[in-house]
């Protein structure tokens, strides 16, 4: 899968390699012993925010989870 | 103005499974209209929990039965965000998906809750919820 930013799709790669590696046989099974990936996710972060910024993608202002806080069920 | 769907359904894998292929699930023969997948920010909270933030551009400008209703020139990404919280020690996986773009044209908003399903643990369960919302008169009253 491609990156939005066309520059950073191999750092994606390499990150979500990481990340799912470690997702599976660590994070998932209640090992906590830290996060092997902090680095190429670092170097992948600092490739798509510019991008993001770049392409004037209007992520900014939303909390976490922010849209559902106090939506009614009908 | 706008419309609530809820529904409850399972899949035939386990709740692992299903959080590891959360993550891997781009590309697939179903999802050709989505063109990139980007995670834009992710932490391990305290409680050891993952939150994430996704975001993902779409080639279609809005949904295809509304595409001939509108103007030619609108934007032609579309751009969605989807959070998503994961809970081993719960074994819970909550994700909230919504449209950054065109959203004053029409919002879709899905809440997913992923659990082990109480009948069968080798099974997961899955609730949606949708909330969809338009200020065009004319769209209201169809999504209605």
């Amino acid at each position: 899968m491609n990156s939005v930013g066309e520059a950073c799709t191999e750092l994606k790669r390499e990150y979500d390699q990481c990340f799912n590696r470690w997702f599976a046989e660590h994070f998932l099974k209640g090992d906590r012993s830290g996060d092997p990936c902090t680095e190429t996710f670092r170097k992948y972060q600092r490739c798509v925010q510019k991008a993001i910024k770049e392409k004037d993608i209007p992520i900014d202002g939303v909390e976490f989870m922010g849209p559902n806080k106090d939506k009614p069920d009908s | 103005m706008g419309k609530y769907i809820c529904c409850t359904g399972f899949l035939k894998s386990t709740w692992d499974q299903v959080c590891i292929a959360f993550w891997q699930r781009y590309p697939n023969p179903y999802s050709n209209h989505v063109l990139t997948e980007d995670i834009i920010f992710r932490e391990v909270t305290p409680s050891n929990c993952l939150i994430s933030r996704r975001l993902l551009t779409k080639t279609s400008r809005a949904p295809r039965w509304m595409e001939r209703y509108l103007p030619k020139h609108m934007a032609s990404s579309a751009y969605i965000i989807e959070d998503s919280i994961i809970d081993p020690q719960k074994r819970t996986m909550t994700t909230l998906t919504w449209n950054i773009s065109h959203a004053r044209l029409m919002s879709v908003e899905e809440r997913c809750q992923y659990q082990i399903n109480p009948e069968k643990g080798s099974w997961t369960e899955i609730k949606r919820e949708a909330w969809i919302s338009s200020s065009l008169y004319g769209l209201s009253r169809a999504i209605q």
